[in-house]
């Protein structure tokens, strides 16, 4: 019953906050709610454990097939923990922001809390096309509406895309409908569907757009950097912190184990794909002046390790990847919080016009550079250990011939991580000051709050892994025999 | 029966009033009652209550299909009288005519939507078209409407007779103008004169709901018609055209499906492509809707080339879905001083209200979920999908994401452009109270269908 409430309270904070004529009295409300979603889902791991409360199940348009189904479990438990904790965060972060019709950008930014809390965890697969969009429509509004200068032909083309990839997911979703035993759109019953393997490569495809798109995967990623570019950064956050593991939930969870088969004969060439995206995406940053543009193409390379390790298909790569998921959500909010404080302060996110502000702002300067370590994945942070198992799971993938190939050219992105990322903190904080950075002042209490929450993030995730672990344990191991593909294996 | 009979009186009545009433607002309630009056006749005809017993010798029959049917487009009319019988004042001085022929065009619903003879087919598809040419030439000092009304009627009195032709060679084939009774399964061959006969209706029938490539009639005439009428044109006239040819293809032609379902095919996915690529590029919101209806016809001949239980219940949905969302659209798009997208720069920080319930009418339209609109796109989806057809349904959903394109200008416009829209008339409260419920019920339909769907079955 308890799953219902964390997406349940959202949707209505949101629907109420189209009503609150104040600003102030909004974005109280909206970070009222969502510490409210915050509790709901601590309580999730914590008090209510018994699985009546993480069910929920009700009759809803019988006669196509579809019931409205959720369930928090492992994966799940753990992207809608990010989500809560993310959100207030994010609030946090953006406090002095001001917004033209603060009411309505907070309530959109509820219903995409709502839709993403929806997508992780629905076990109907129509429910789950539902709130796919839920969360995709107001991200488009928010970016839309409140983003930068370019922001109508970026946004336009952002969803566009991901809209068109959908539709051809949604014809998979049908089309596997129709192969199951009980005409049924649950989620057990897709996992039970019978197809043909060539079938199952359409199937495949229909369903692998979708989710790369939403990634995203090489070469599905021209999107991307524009739309983190103009939208509001508060939407940036949300979009990259949060939309982007869709892609990979939605692998995980509707394509490995729904088409097994066929996931494993194309395995060879999307892992191809992710890892040439991987090596791209890296490339290009080191060149990047602009500061979202760099993280952006930082997000696609860390994802596509993530997308990499998720053909491997193996316990540790499944692992590393979930934990992964939660620790790239908390590190990419943290460095955009960085690109929100330093535009608000000089204007400008130019790399080349910034310089020397380690001295006047020592606590931004030693908050970064914790950020930014985690985002090269350095031991102590919580990406070491996401890492590590990743790269532990590729390497012993028994599905693919070239993970040793794969392995050492993923492992070639952190090095490249370290050049563009480092170069980044040099950039901005070494160097001479410049007539613009001289007046620099100190972030203040809300940055310092969030940005601090980050950082604790990274580091008790960093030493103590193991709750994170615990979570994704069991249902690693239910994954992996919902996939079963040892018979296709020669051994 | 009920609704046939108290339609056609109807008509007579307010052919008649304006003998006896002058004020506009007196006729406009009276036609608004006898609407009301229809309306409840036909729910109660659903329940089993019907006011008269007569004898069609078999030729039609009022099944629920039928019977839901006509009940959403006399629903779907009455939406088009609250939100815009007002603007029909400024077509002309004949306003009770108007009416009147509204009247007639629903009296003819009841004839295609319920017809087992061809000969009431033809009789309903004539009842409907003459009025409505009339209705497209009303705004008579205008060259632009005179234009659309001319060419409508030549294009109907041309496809008029290719109908009649084919309904003469089924004749002549198998000796019966019953649907249910040609005994043509399609062992053994199917006689060329029934071949000749059917691709004759096939075409017609193309024409009267304007799938491509009979399409050619609907922009200008659509784009030339007082904009009230198009509203209506568009919609209602265009789902009964739908539903008729759903009838006619599964009653008489279902059994030998496997010899036609290719040519539908083509015909649906030349209608989503022509419809679809021709809305992108156009400048004014009226002719975008002229070529959204052809774009939305091509997912309706879905329905037609699956003729399963999905595609009749989600025709029914269509019809509801796409009718509501499009008068709305005209609706509002009746009160602007330029239609064209740009006209629409700034409407949502003047007409917030209004912004929002178009932007549930547009998503509608483009098929996002939580609307009907996606609901009855799926069930045409699905529908085609048992009917063994991927590459049409992947076709399809491109074009769909097309489509996107174009009603989300509309959108862009409103909300996230600069300027100041234009808007001549008054909005009073009861019209906005009417498209907010109207928004209201798109998205119900969106989430719970089987408020709609179960009145087929129960």
């Amino acid at each position: 019953m308890i799953v219902l409430l964390i997406f349940l309270v959202p949707l209505l904070g949101g629907i109420i906050s189209f009503f609150i004529s104040n600003d102030k009295a909004a974005r109280i409300w909206t970070f009222f709610v969502s510490l409210v979603t915050l509790a709901f889902t601590i309580a999730t791991l914590t008090t209510f454990k018994a699985a009546n409360d993480l069910q929920f199940s009700a009759e809803w348009m019988g006669n196509l097939g579809s019931s409205f189904s959720l369930s928090l479990e492992g994966m799940s438990q753990l992207l809608c923990l990010l989500t809560a904790v993310l959100y207030p965060v994010i609030l946090i972060a953006t406090w002095k922001t001001n917004y033209r019709k603060a009411n309505n950008f907070f309530a959109l930014l509820l219903l995409t809390q709502a839709g993403l809390m929806g997508v992780f965890t629905a076990t109907d697969a129509l429910l789950f096309y539902f709130f796919w969009e839920l969360a995709l429509i107001p991200m488009y509004f928010m970016s839309s509406g409140w983003g930068g200068e370019r922001r109508i032909p970026v946004t336009f083309k952002f969803f566009i895309y991901t809209f068109s990839a959908s539709v051809l997911m949604l014809i998979g979703l049908i089309y596997v409908y129709i192969q199951t035993p009980d005409q049924s759109f649950a989620l057990e019953s897709f996992y039970n569907a019978t197809m043909s393997t060539s079938t199952q490569s359409w199937v495949f495809w229909l369903l692998f757009v979708a989710f790369a798109v939403k990634m995203p995967v090489f070469p599905f990623h021209t999107w991307q950097p524009d739309t983190y570019e103009q939208s509001p950064t508060a939407a940036t956050m949300v979009l990259s912190g949060l939309m982007v593991k869709m892609g990979v939930f939605g692998l995980i969870r509707w394509v490995l184990p729904v088409v097994q088969v066929a996931a494993y004969s194309w395995g060879d060439v999307v892992m191809s794909l992710a890892v040439i995206g991987v090596i791209y995406a890296s490339i290009i940053a080191i060149q990047q002046d602009d500061l979202k543009r760099l993280i952006a193409y930082s997000s696609i390379a860390h994802i596509g390790i993530m997308a990499l390790t998720v053909f491997a298909e193996t316990k540790s790569g499944f692992q590393g990847v979930m934990i992964q998921m939660f620790n790239h959500g908390v590190n990419i909010t943290g460095l955009w919080i960085v690109v929100e404080l330093i535009e608000r302060q000089f204007g400008t996110r130019k790399l080349s016009q910034l310089g020397g502000i380690a001295q006047k702002a020592p606590a931004l300067a030693t908050l970064l550079v914790i950020v930014a370590f985690a985002n090269i994945s350095l031991p102590l942070t919580n990406a070491f250990v996401g890492e590590f198992l990743m790269f532990n799971g590729i390497w012993n993938s028994d599905v693919t011939k070239y993970n040793i190939l794969f392995t050492a050219l993923a492992g070639l992105s952190i090095i490249l991580a370290a050049v563009y990322t480092l170069n980044m903190v040099q950039k901005i904080f070494f160097g001479v000051t410049n007539p613009l950075t001289e007046k620099t002042y100190d972030i203040a209490l809300n940055e310092r709050v969030a940005l601090g929450a980050i950082v604790l993030l990274i580091f008790v995730f960093g030493v103590y892994p193991q709750p994170l672990l615990n979570i994704t344990d069991g249902f690693t191991d239910k994954l992996l025999k919902d996939i079963n593909i040892n018979h296709l294996l020669v051994k | 029966m009920n609704v046939l009979i108290l339609s056609a009186i109807s008509g007579v009545i307010m052919m008649f009033s304006s003998f006896f009433i002058k004020s506009k607002g007196s006729i406009r309630i009276l036609a608004h009652v006898l609407l009301l009056a229809i309306l409840a006749a036909n729910v109660l005809e659903l329940e089993g209550i019907r006011f008269f017993e007569i004898d069609t010798s078999g030729m039609m029959v009022f099944n629920r299909f039928a019977l839901l049917f006509t009940l959403i487009a006399n629903a779907c009319t009455f939406l088009f009288f609250l939100l815009s019988s007002k603007d029909m004042e400024r077509v002309g001085i004949n306003y009770s005519d108007y009416f009147a022929l509204i009247f007639f065009i629903l009296a003819g619903f009841t004839l295609t939507s319920s017809f087992v003879s061809l000969l009431i087919l033809f009789l309903g598809i004539e009842i409907i078209s003459i009025p409505l040419y009339i209705l497209a030439g009303s705004d008579k000092r205008n060259l632009k409407s005179n234009e659309a009304s001319l060419k409508y009627f030549l294009m109907g009195a041309f496809s008029t007779g290719l109908m009649l032709m084919g309904i003469a060679l089924v004749y002549g084939a198998t000796g019966t103008f019953t649907t249910t009774a040609m005994s043509i399964t399609g062992e053994g061959g199917v006689p060329v004169l029934f071949m000749a006969g059917l691709m004759m209706l096939l075409f017609s029938m193309s024409f009267k709901v304007s799938a491509a490539p009979f399409h050619f009639w609907t922009p200008d005439v659509y784009d030339g018609s007082p904009t009230v009428f198009t509203s209506f044109m568009s919609t209602v006239v265009k789902a009964a055209g739908f539903i008729a040819f759903l009838r006619l293809f599964a009653d008489a032609f279902g059994d030998i499906r496997e010899e036609w379902k290719i040519l539908v095919a083509i015909i649906a996915a030349a209608t989503l492509f022509v419809g679809n690529i021709t809305a992108v590029f156009q400048q004014s919101v009226k002719r975008m809707l002229a070529y959204s209806s052809i774009a939305q016809a091509g997912f309706m001949m879905l329905a037609v080339y699956s003729l399963n239980a999905d595609a009749r219940d989600g025709l029914i949905l269509y019809a509801a879905a796409y009718s509501i969302a499009t008068i709305s659209i005209f609706a509002v798009l009746i009160k602007m001083g330029d239609y064209t997208f740009d006209g629409f720069n700034g409407f949502a920080r003047q007409q917030p209200l209004l912004a929002g319930t178009l932007v549930v009418f547009l998503l509608s339209l483009a098929g996002i979920p939580l609307t009907a609109g996606f609901l009855s796109k799926f069930y045409m989806l699905r529908a085609a999908l048992y009917g063994g057809a991927v590459w049409l349904v992947i076709f399809a959903v491109i074009m769909a994401a097309v489509s996107v394109y174009y009603y989300f200008r509309l959108i862009q416009a409103m909300y996230f452009k600069e300027g100041v829209a234009d808007t001549v008339i008054e909005v009073t409260p009861g019209f906005k109270f009417a498209l907010v419920t109207m928004a209201g019920l798109t998205i119900l339909l969106g989430v719970y269908p089987s408020l709609l769907i179960n009145w087929l079955y129960f």
